[in-house]
């Protein structure tokens, strides 16, 4: 089959010589001019803002959010509340992980137009004043992270794993923890965390 | 990401009459984001259908023998949902299965079975040649890197795997789409959804300018001896390197009706029709198993990574079965 194709471009190779060649921003100026050319002859839209009402931890804030806000970025940079990590910003690690009207939700796919009204925690949101939420205290007796980067993600999915009602084994709360990502590898002691603060939680 | 306008929909009715060429729905986000962020999808308007009510796209409904799931329906409600998974585990199973918890949380079935190939070619903007983002610039994975791509319903033009599992579920099981058009409400077979790429990859699906996913529907929702196998490079948390639905109805040893989906291999959900035609009133046993499995792989081509799809695909399929047939029905 791979015998018969018809090539309308530059094979995969050169291109990738040309680029090593060009550098890549020349690569991809290249690309976006040819896109142009060949069939979005639009001018470039323009910025749209819209303004939403957010509730965050408990409390409600009035913004304006350009339209292609994430939640993340709406958090850190607007509520200044930089505990949510931004990891891959494609829903594929966790690091991002939020509590949206008691569901784990990754806020790095939310445009934050759309979680209007909604009750938003994060992991600012999780301890009583000084005292910790018993996961937060969990992962800190129990070792479970080394750089803490994925950490925050970590515990937002830990609490509602429990809530969910997926403790009933290691195996279950690997499983359903298998959308928070940890490349310092504390897999082992996130588990035993998890198992420690779940029947210390009640309804916190 | 290029800026856009974002509106809400009040109604599924208003939702469709607004669509246009530049719109795109936006309903969990989870494909499409991503994709934005990428630049592999440039829409000029989103129209957010995420907060509709309407009960039609949002419940998950039993009458008679039908099943009928409201396309706004999340898929982790419905891998939750006690009575389905009693009366049809095979849908619970490949949704469970799939994604992780958040995206679960966050994923209407609508969106899910519209998701996009994972070829990196595709969502890598960099490489100029893809057929199916930049329609007649070739296809950059029939040369390149092809360990994940398709084996079934594949082209000169393109080789893209379609990636999700509850579509395997739902071809395997007749399912009906029910759709909101501009004209007005109508059902097509949910296998006539997809399209194949031919030389036309760019073109995934059926469906029409401004058509909305509302529900869909299994006329004969009863198989409690099915299931989703599911063979990964990880344990969990990735998309299926081969995978089977399979729902049996058994006689004695004897097969009396058999439903297989194909998960992995093929460009679009994959029904394996002539595997079931193998199996059809045979007593089911390894050998018959295997048999079907061949058939079901007769017509693969392979290319320098993936060659390994098709021993792999066919033994997911026999174990599928013979699991499937040690089940209480």
């Amino acid at each position: 089959m791979a015998d018969d194709i018809k090539k309308a471009g530059p094979d995969r190779r050169s291109v990738l010589k040309g680029s090593a060649l060009a550098g890549g921003v020349g690569a991809m100026l290249a690309t976006n001019v040819r896109a142009a050319q060949d069939g979005e002859p639009r001018a470039a839209a323009a910025v749209s803002r819209i303004p939403v009402s957010l509730s965050v931890n408990g409390q409600t804030r009035d913004v304006s959010v350009d339209t292609r806000a994430t939640l993340l970025d709406t958090l850190r940079h607007d509520f200044e509340l930089t505990g949510t990590k931004k990891g891959c910003d494609h829903g594929q690690c966790g690091a991002c992980t939020v509590h949206i009207d008691g569901e784990r939700k990754l806020s790095c796919l939310t445009l934050a137009a759309t979680v209007e009204g909604a009750d938003i925690v994060t992991i600012e949101g999780l301890a009583k004043g000084d005292a910790l939420h018993p996961m937060q205290q969990a992962f800190i007796d129990h070792d479970a992270f080394q750089c803490g980067y994925c950490t925050p993600g970590q515990i937002m999915s830990a609490v509602a794993l429990v809530k969910e009602g997926h403790t009933g084994s290691d195996a279950e709360i690997r499983e359903y923890m298998s959308g928070n990502l940890c490349r310092c590898a504390a897999y082992p002691n996130i588990v035993a965390a998890v198992k420690q603060a779940a029947p210390q939680m009640g309804d916190a | 990401m290029r800026p856009f306008q974002y509106e809400r929909a009040a109604s599924p009715a208003r939702a469709v009459s607004s669509a246009d060429a530049g719109s795109k729905y936006h309903a969990g986000g989870t494909t499409l984001i991503d994709l934005m962020k990428l630049d592999v999808w440039r829409p000029e308007r989103l129209i957010d259908i995420s907060a509709l009510k309407e009960p039609r796209m949002t419940r998950i409904e039993r009458n008679g023998k039908a099943l009928r799931i409201g396309s706004m329906v999340t898929m982790a409600a419905l891998a939750g949902d006690e009575g389905v998974r009693r009366s049809c585990p095979v849908l619970t199973d490949s949704l469970w299965l799939a994604a992780s918890a958040q995206l679960r949380n966050m994923a209407r079935l609508g969106g899910n079975v519209l998701q996009m190939t994972r070829c990196s070619y595709y969502r890598d903007t960099s490489y100029d040649q893809c057929n199916k983002r930049a329609p007649g610039s070739g296809c950059a994975a029939l040369d390149g890197s092809n360990r994940h791509h398709a084996i079934l319903g594949t082209s000169d033009a393109c080789i893209a795997t379609y990636p999700g599992d509850w579509a395997q579920a739902l071809i395997a099981l007749d399912a009906v789409v029910e759709i909101l058009g501009k004209d007005g409400p109508k059902s097509v077979p949910f296998a006539t959804l997809h399209r194949q790429p031919g030389n036309r990859p760019d073109v995934e699906t059926t469906l029409a300018a401004g058509d909305l996913i509302t529900a869909f529907v299994i006329p004969d929702a009863d198989w409690a001896r099915s299931k989703y196998l599911k063979i990964r490079d990880r344990e969990s948390y990735a998309f299926a390197l081969t995978s089977a639905a399979v729902a049996l109805r058994m006689d004695g040893d004897a097969v009396s009706d058999v439903r297989i989906g194909l998960g992995g291999v093929a460009t679009v959900p994959w029904r394996a029709t002539a595997a079931e035609a193998v199996l059809k009133n045979a007593a089911l046993s390894e050998d018959t198993a295997q048999q079907a499995a061949e058939a079901a792989f007769a017509g693969a081509n392979t290319l320098e990574h993936n060659a390994y799809k098709v021993e792999l695909g066919k033994r997911t399929l026999v174990r599928a079965l013979m699991d499937t047939a040690g089940m209480e029905a």
